[in-house]
């Protein structure tokens, strides 16, 4: 059976007639990460026997006619930045090389329950700072299309592992593109909900008001089977909300998509540019309205924001690890504990966003900084409601350029450039999708589609008519 | 451009020693970022009000009352903590 053809979908189904076992099925992929893993390196942790107790409970349940989900017996990654209890959590840093997660993440629980089979933890750029996994403690991932080429950062072992059919889906949690640009990169779907749809609970912290945990997957119906069972509002999180079901069906025809003219004018590869350019089209065909708008402050302004907002919130969110109950290096001080710890513990990346996150945060640079940039996301904020009072969604490119070499970007700038469409969706708390719509010399280009708040469903629905239409 | 002294006062201000060769690195990358958000200056932002979160934000609350944690799941805390005593991590004093 091949792997590359299962969706959660298939598998259940298979399941359901009996034609598999979940059992059987994790072994195979089991074998299928042992194979392959060691030149892809998208996981740093699989525990042989924990997948197969769970796949065995799985087959339980299912022989027993018990409450069965279309989840149950699924083989999952799980980026290692989220929380499964008994795990080691490393957050892909030196810091944590060593710490086993005390519980499980909400949403871990909420999968366990309904018969997931987590294989793994997924490698990541450490503590989620970066756009190609290349910032990882461990070594950096490999991308499945090309091995010379980065898969995309901080969720690179996810998108790899799916990429690879290593898994059958993965979760990776995404503050300025961390799910949606290795999706793309990969070649897989990534999808961001609107901020507090998921809890983060359990969710190793990085930016508190950027953060969301998302699903990557082949498919957009097996994105939206993971997102349905993840969301909702949680008492531990106090950001979380309760997506409420939208009452409206609606067709392709009805809809309305806005194409940002300024991100059409960056400097974007002219190939990808084609590749987007055919999938609007493909929406117009489908009947849909696509429409020229405008969002000035979304792309150049956006990033810019985005890398004071960012390193202002990590630097108050890393501050707990100082050597005292995260961290193996002994001290002859206080101050000698927390200077080394933290000095050798951390990687370059880490060190520089603490950095600029205190400088841009200090007495006398506050305002020019720190508040401007919450000015500034308040305008990126008004963009996309004047928009979106016209348009029901906003189509851009993906990535301004394809999958790039290791060592390729030499300086922090020029690697957070890969997220320039996609960092105003995470200021905005918007949800957004990343789409493939084809391939550059068998490298992978995806489209973005960005919705109003809460209004996952309609961003499923246009993902799945550009699907369906392939 | 960053001069090295404030690279040094900020290093000490988050708690990390850097080497010579990071924190000129370090330099540079940090001026490099700074004259890249200079174009924050450029956006009109006198008639906007400050807006913290990304979408509504609601205080959330709940009784101050204290729950009871699972007992296992504190022994696994304590674990992992690297220098501790009984069930206190240990830290070198503050005041002399």
């Amino acid at each position: 059976m091949k792997l590359e053809s299962l969706t959660i979908a298939k598998i259940h189904q298979l399941l359901k007639e009996k034609k598999l076992s979940a059992l059987e099925l994790s072994n195979q992929f089991l074998e299928k990460i042992e194979k392959d893993d060691k030149k892809l390196s998208a996981f740093l942790t699989v525990d042989k026997e924990l997948v197969l107790s769970q796949a065995k409970e799985a087959d339980r349940k299912i022989k027993r006619k018990e409450e069965v989900s279309v989840l149950t017996g699924i083989p999952l990654a799980v980026k290692d930045n989220i929380l499964v209890e008994n795990l080691k959590c490393t957050a892909g840093s030196k810091v944590l090389k060593d710490y086993f997660a005390p519980y499980d993440a909400t949403i871990i629980k909420k999968l366990k329950k309904l018969g997931v089979v987590i294989l793994g933890k997924t490698n990541l750029d450490e503590f989620a700072m970066g756009c190609s996994t290349e910032n990882s403690a461990f070594g950096p991932t490999k991308n499945p299309n090309d091995l010379t080429r980065v898969p995309g950062g901080s969720s690179g072992g996810s998108a790899s592992a799916v990429a690879a059919n290593m898994a059958v889906c993965a979760l990776g949690s995404d503050t300025g593109g961390s799910v949606r640009l290795p999706a793309a990169f990969c070649g897989t779907v990534g999808f961001k909900p609107t901020y507090g749809a998921v809890s983060r609970y359990g969710l190793i912290a990085m930016a508190s008001s950027l953060d969301q945990i998302g699903p990557l997957a082949k498919t957009v119906e097996d994105a939206q089977i993971i997102f349905d069972a993840i969301k909702g509002k949680d008492v531990l999180d106090s950001t979380s909300v309760q997506v409420k079901k939208m009452n409206y069906d609606f067709k392709a025809s009805q809809l309305k998509i806005g194409i940002p003219k300024e991100y059409f004018k960056k400097d974007i590869d002219s190939k990808i540019k084609t590749l987007v350019k055919a999938a609007i089209k493909k929406y117009e065909d489908l009947g849909s309205k696509v429409e020229e708008i405008s969002l000035p402050h979304c792309t150049d302004y956006a990033l810019a924001a985005y890398h004071i907002i960012n390193s202002c919130e990590v630097s108050t969110n890393l501050a707990r690890y100082d050597g005292v109950r995260y961290g193996s290096l002994k001290g002859k001080s206080l101050m000698d504990l927390y200077l080394k710890n933290r000095g050798q513990g951390f990687g370059f990346e880490v060190k520089r966003r603490i950095m600029l996150g205190a400088y841009a945060l200090s007495a006398g640079y506050y305002e020019a900084y720190y508040l401007r940039a919450q000015k500034v996301r308040a305008k990126v904020k008004e963009d996309f409601s004047k928009v979106f009072q016209k348009v029901d969604l906003i189509l851009t490119p993906a990535t301004p350029f394809l999958p790039f070499k290791f060592g390729e970007k030499k300086d922090s700038l020029s690697m957070q450039l890969s997220d320039i469409f996609m960092v105003a969706v995470n200021l905005a708390g918007l949800p957004a999708i990343s789409m493939p719509c084809g391939k550059i010399d068998n490298l992978p280009v995806s489209f973005q589609i960005i919705g109003k708040p809460f209004q996952e469903e309609v961003i499923f629905k246009a993902a799945k008519n550009y699907e369906r239409g392939k | 451009m960053i001069s090295d002294k404030e690279v040094q006062h900020i290093a000490n201000l988050v708690r990390i020693e850097l080497k010579k060769e990071e924190a000129k690195k370090m330099q540079k990358e940090l001026s490099l970022v700074l004259d890249y958000v200079e174009k924050l200056k450029k956006i009109d932002v006198s008639k906007v009000k400050i807006d913290f979160g990304p979408v509504k934000i609601e205080n959330v609350f709940r009784r101050d009352f204290p729950e009871k944690e699972d007992e296992a799941r504190i022994k696994k805390i304590i674990k992992m903590i690297p220098e501790k005593e009984e069930n206190y991590a240990k830290v070198k004093s503050i005041l002399k």
